[in-house]
């Protein structure tokens, strides 16, 4: 009897850009959609990331930014997942990323990226299908 | 007014005759319609609805109390609004070619962009900064980095604009220096420091102190400026932000002077006379998309700010009524999708700002919903001001809208829906109580949310986002910060705290810390720091040891 | 990882292990019973404190503020928050880690969000073996914070040894509060935001209410002014925290609390079980969507209905 398993996600704010309207209105979305949404805040280290998903037990991270440290720190929380052996999160992204900076954050092992305009709709699709249950 | 009911009753044939009649056959678009603030619009406007205005007191003329029209005599008959475009990125070096090459086509006043560790006071070097060196603005750690920053531009000859909060007496203390060493005094100084950081606490984030210490660090900035620099603006008490993040046009007014109040409020408090220092407050404004709500809101924040100086903090100057302000279009309104779209949403947006009475304004780039804009951008969007500037005649005469039925309505219906919302602030005990217990935090938040959920759904229209999409390949080219700006910048930061006397930087410290702890003025003090080339981190860190650091009471 | 890996990982402290079985119990999923009979004999070490209070009282920063104190003191921390989930959509918000920040990288503090999911056994149930569970893991003290509104502040009672029931000078209607309920579960007072107007006058009216207090024990509740912004009030609250514990152990009350514990949970347990197992055979049986549409037709009555199906239930039982 299965019947309270939630997806639980981490929404997080990495590097130091404190425009969080995206990070809340999509974990809102999220958890209107049924889900368990722990939110961190602003100016989270890789390192924090990492480390408040592995207590949260989460089955997916959602990365916001903004401010164009994207290259520089999501592949860091990709690096410590995968030293954790928590590389089966699923990791997704949004925020100001340009299209010639995907194809390497999906090289680094971020699932998808959502840009500007995406409906919220469709990233709750995305993580309800995509988490590894 | 002898024809009111004649009118009244010609309204009423109207309503029920031919409008009634094309109705039954053609419904109209919407049951309702409203503004992005959902005040009703209603069909039509008459005299019926501006008969509550009374000329002299509400509107009065360019340049007098109320400022309704306008805060200058002349407006744009005399001088065009500035044309100030934000930029900044990589190191002062590269910031510093971008500021050459506006100032060459025409640009008139400059405006920084810091990077963010800069904004939060932290240096280059700090691992907190790693990855965000040079990204959103330019990196600044010490007074070496400004001085190329300003490198061949006459401070006596701008004004300048600097987007900077938390630090501001900091940056504000390098430009100075600056000056100095080109031999400008201090009291030649034009320009403006954000400097507001009850924003950042509920829209922008760059905090770095609690509430009561930075406001101290803002009442000394008002102070020292009213005694050395007359001509700088002291804070820009920000609307922008907190539109950004998801307030509507009333929300963003009345959080707005609601925080506007705070500081006059801490100002007066701190011992300092009303006309002293108030005529030197500026504000700072978004151009959203609902057209004449916008001119409206700007209309209304003019009146309000003038009412609220007199009757409740008894101004007795007019200068202190003044509310000039800055504008940028609303970034968050540029789509990613087709955003060569953006060039024609920006235009609209500046030319509200003007209707509005702009004092200087920001245009943005099309490229912003994907990246940092390309110099040909940037280009664009200073054209666009030219343009409405040069061409269009719209400067010509002083405030051409009012006297409209629906303006005047609806800026009497803004200006009554923000005083709602002051009242209940008050209530609460000021705008840093209702920051602290996440009032405004969370209403923005929800305006935010049903934005976006009325987008999704459909109900609001996003050119080229829910409706009139085309498949496309996104092959803008865009502006990428080289990845070496950080190496070279903490370089560059190492080799200042080598070359110094570090000596000197400790008694400077000293002072500061000792300062910080007992109730100096500390703009000279960190002046003192900063001349001797201590750095941003460095100075930041003492006040944090002093001070503490705020924590977000965020509230979701 | 199987049964026996859980356990023996949340032994050796594997803090990805820990997260996992608290999600297991969560989840209400069969193995997480079979986990924790298997952790039960390395519980009983931490010492559990509940924290409660209206929403704004500044909850999750006294916890904060406390978690560093008892840090200084050499002592390692859990941290449960707990927060309503959505009644509609069964989501949840959980934002408390947001003022936590400063303890995430320190890996002697353990922070767990949870929902509070409508479970069928009740928030105490999931919150307590929650703590069980990092009781088992090794912290000594284990910090449960919970929004005073409704059902769980009583649960907290149940499952922490000491209770500290939070408030801030102002409004009202928190004295109300007090008295419908909170003010009996309290061993420790707080109230926060000192700096505010009307703090004094707060401690005042609370010192009053417990002076007339007529089931007053040896216990008496201080009340300690506080502003978790700035820290002050904290060391003395934590020394209060402490000196309860020792009053628990001196007094014997510790022991009998812990078997008055033991005694309600075998109760709440069995209720518990025996409610799921009888649910699992009967939901979704056609029989049992008879039963309910004869009850709702007035043509059977639910009172016998439901004797009859527990007899049957309890008869195959036992086979």
């Amino acid at each position: 009897m299965n019947s309270s398993k939630k997806i639980r996600v981490l929404i997080a704010k990495p590097g130091l850009d404190g425009h969080d309207r995206g990070a809340k209105v999509v974990a809102r979305a999220l958890r209107d959609a049924g889900m368990e949404v722990i939110y961190t805040g602003l100016r989270q280290t890789p390192e924090m990331i990492v480390e408040s998903a592995l207590q949260e037990d989460v089955d997916c991270i959602g990365l916001s930014i903004l401010s164009g440290a994207h290259m520089a720190l999501f592949p860091r929380v990709m690096e410590l997942l995968r030293k954790e052996g928590a590389n089966d999160i699923l990791v997704v992204g949004g925020g100001i990323i340009p299209e010639d900076d995907i194809p390497e954050l999906k090289k680094a092992g971020i699932a998808e990226i959502f840009g500007p305009g995406t409906p919220l709709e469709d990233i709750v699709e995305y993580i309800r299908t995509h988490v590894k249950k | 007014m002898s024809d009111e009911n004649s009118l009244k009753k010609a309204l009423s044939d109207w309503e029920k005759g031919p409008v009634a009649k094309t109705i039954n056959r053609f419904p109209e678009r919407e049951e309702e319609f409203k503004t992005i603030s959902g005040i009703p619009v209603k069909r039509l406007y008459t005299p019926l609805d501006t008969q509550t205005v009374d000329y002299l007191q509400d509107l009065g003329f360019p340049g007098q109390y109320p400022f309704t029209r306008g805060v200058q005599p002349t407006m744009y008959r005399g001088r065009f609004w500035t044309m100030r475009q934000y930029s900044g990125f990589a190191t002062a070096k590269e910031t510093n070619e971008r500021f050459r090459f506006l100032l060459d086509q025409g640009q008139t006043g400059l405006s920084v962009a810091f990077d963010l560790p800069t904004q939060i006071g932290y240096d280059s070097d700090n691992p907190m900064s790693h990855g965000e060196v040079g990204k959103v603005g330019v990196a600044i750690d010490s007074l070496a980095d400004m001085e190329v920053l300003f490198d061949g531009i006459p401070l006596n000859k701008v004004s300048t604009s600097m987007t900077i909060n938390a630090p501001a007496a900091v940056l504000l203390a390098m430009y100075i220096a600056v000056a100095e060493k080109q031999g400008v005094p201090m009291e030649k100084l034009r320009g403006t420091i954000q400097n507001d950081i009850l924003k950042e606490y509920v829209a922008r984030g760059t905090y770095i102190f609690p509430p009561k210490p930075s406001m101290r660090l803002i009442t000394d900035i008002f102070k020292f400026c009213s005694e050395n620099m007359p001509l700088w603006n002291t804070i820009s008490i920000s609307g922008y932000h907190i539109r950004e993040a998801g307030s509507t046009a009333v929300q963003e007014l009345a959080f707005t002077l609601a925080n506007g109040i705070a500081y006059v409020k801490a100002a007066i408090e701190a011992g300092l006379d009303v006309d002293a220092f108030a005529s030197r407050l500026s504000f700072f404004f978004g151009s959203h998309s609902d057209f004449l709500e916008e001119i409206a809101k700007f209309r209304a924040a003019r009146r309000l700010w003038a009412r609220i100086m007199r009757e409740r903090f008894g101004a007795r100057d007019d200068k202190s009524c003044r509310l000039r302000f800055h504008t940028q279009t609303a970034g968050c309104t540029l789509t990613a999708q087709q955003p060569d779209n953006n060039i024609v949403r920006v235009t609209l947006q500046a030319l509200q700002a003007v209707l509005g009475g702009t004092n200087s304004l920001h245009t943005n780039s099309r490229d912003e919903a994907l990246a940092l804009p390309t110099e040909e951008s940037v280009q664009i969007a200073l054209r666009t001001q030219q343009i409405i500037a040069y061409e269009t005649g719209v400067g010509d005469t002083i405030d051409p809208l009012a006297g409209s039925y629906y303006i005047e309505s609806l800026t009497n219906e803004i200006e009554e829906c923000v005083m709602k919302y002051i009242e209940k602030i008050d209530s609460m005990g000021g705008a840093p109580a209702a920051i602290e217990n996440g009032y405004i935090q969370s209403e923005i938040h929800n305006s935010a949310y049903q934005f976006q959920t009325a987008v999704d759904a459909g109900q609001r229209i996003v050119v080229g986002v829910n409706k009139f999409i085309v498949p496309e390949e996104r092959t803008i080219d865009y502006l990428r910060v080289d990845p070496h700006v950080e190496e070279e910048q903490v370089a560059r930061l190492k080799k200042v705290r080598e070359t110094r006397d570090n000596d000197r930087v400790q008694e400077t410290l000293e002072a500061l810390k000792a300062g910080a702890k007992g109730d100096e003025n500390l703009v000279p003090l960190i002046l003192d720091a900063v001349k001797a080339y201590a750095t941003l981190g460095e100075i930041c860190d003492v006040l944090r040891d002093v001070f503490g650091e705020y924590k977000s009471p965020d509230i979701l | 990882m199987s049964i026996d890996d859980l356990v023996e990982a949340v032994l050796s402290g594997k803090r990805r292990a820990l997260a996992r079985v608290i999600t297991l119990i969560e989840n209400e999923d069969p193995k997480a019973d079979k986990i924790l009979s298997a952790l039960y004999k390395h519980t009983g070490k931490a010492h559990v404190i509940g924290v409660t209070g209206p929403p704004g009282s500044g909850k999750s920063t006294i916890v904060t503020r406390m978690t560093a104190e008892f840090r200084r003191r050499s002592k390692t921390v859990g941290i449960i928050c707990v927060d309503p989930s959505s009644p509609f959509t069964g989501g949840a918000l959980l934002g408390d880690r947001i003022r936590m920040q400063e303890h995430t990288l320190d890996r002697e503090v353990f922070v767990r969000s949870m929902g509070t999911r409508g479970h069928l056994g009740g928030l105490s149930r999931a919150t307590s073996d929650a703590v069980r569970v990092i009781d088992a893991f090794g912290k000594d003290i284990i910090i449960v914070e919970t929004v005073g509104t409704g059902q769980s502040e009583v649960d907290v009672v149940e499952l922490a040894h000491t209770v500290i029931v939070t408030d801030v000078p102002g409004s009202g209607d928190d004295i109300q509060a007090i008295k419908a309920g909170i003010m009996e579960i309290a061993d420790i007072f707080v109230v926060n935001k000192k700096d505010l107007p009307g703090a004094d006058k707060k401690v005042t009216e609370i010192n009053a209410m417990l002076d007339i207090d007529p089931n007053m024990g040896m216990w008496r509740p201080p009340v300690i002014l506080t502003n978790a912004n700035t820290g002050e009030g904290i060391p003395e609250l934590v020394d209060k925290i402490e000196e309860h514990m020792r009053f628990l152990v001196e007094t014997g009350l510790l022991k009998k609390k812990g078997l008055e514990r033991s005694k309600e949970e075998l109760e709440q347990l069995m209720k518990y079980k025996l409610t799921r197992e009888l649910l699992m055979k009967l939901q979704g049986t056609p029989e049992y969507e008879e039963a309910i549409q004869k009850i709702a037709e007035r043509i059977a009555d639910p009172y016998t209905v439901a004797e009859r199906l527990i007899l049957d239930f309890l008869v195959k039982f036992r086979e």
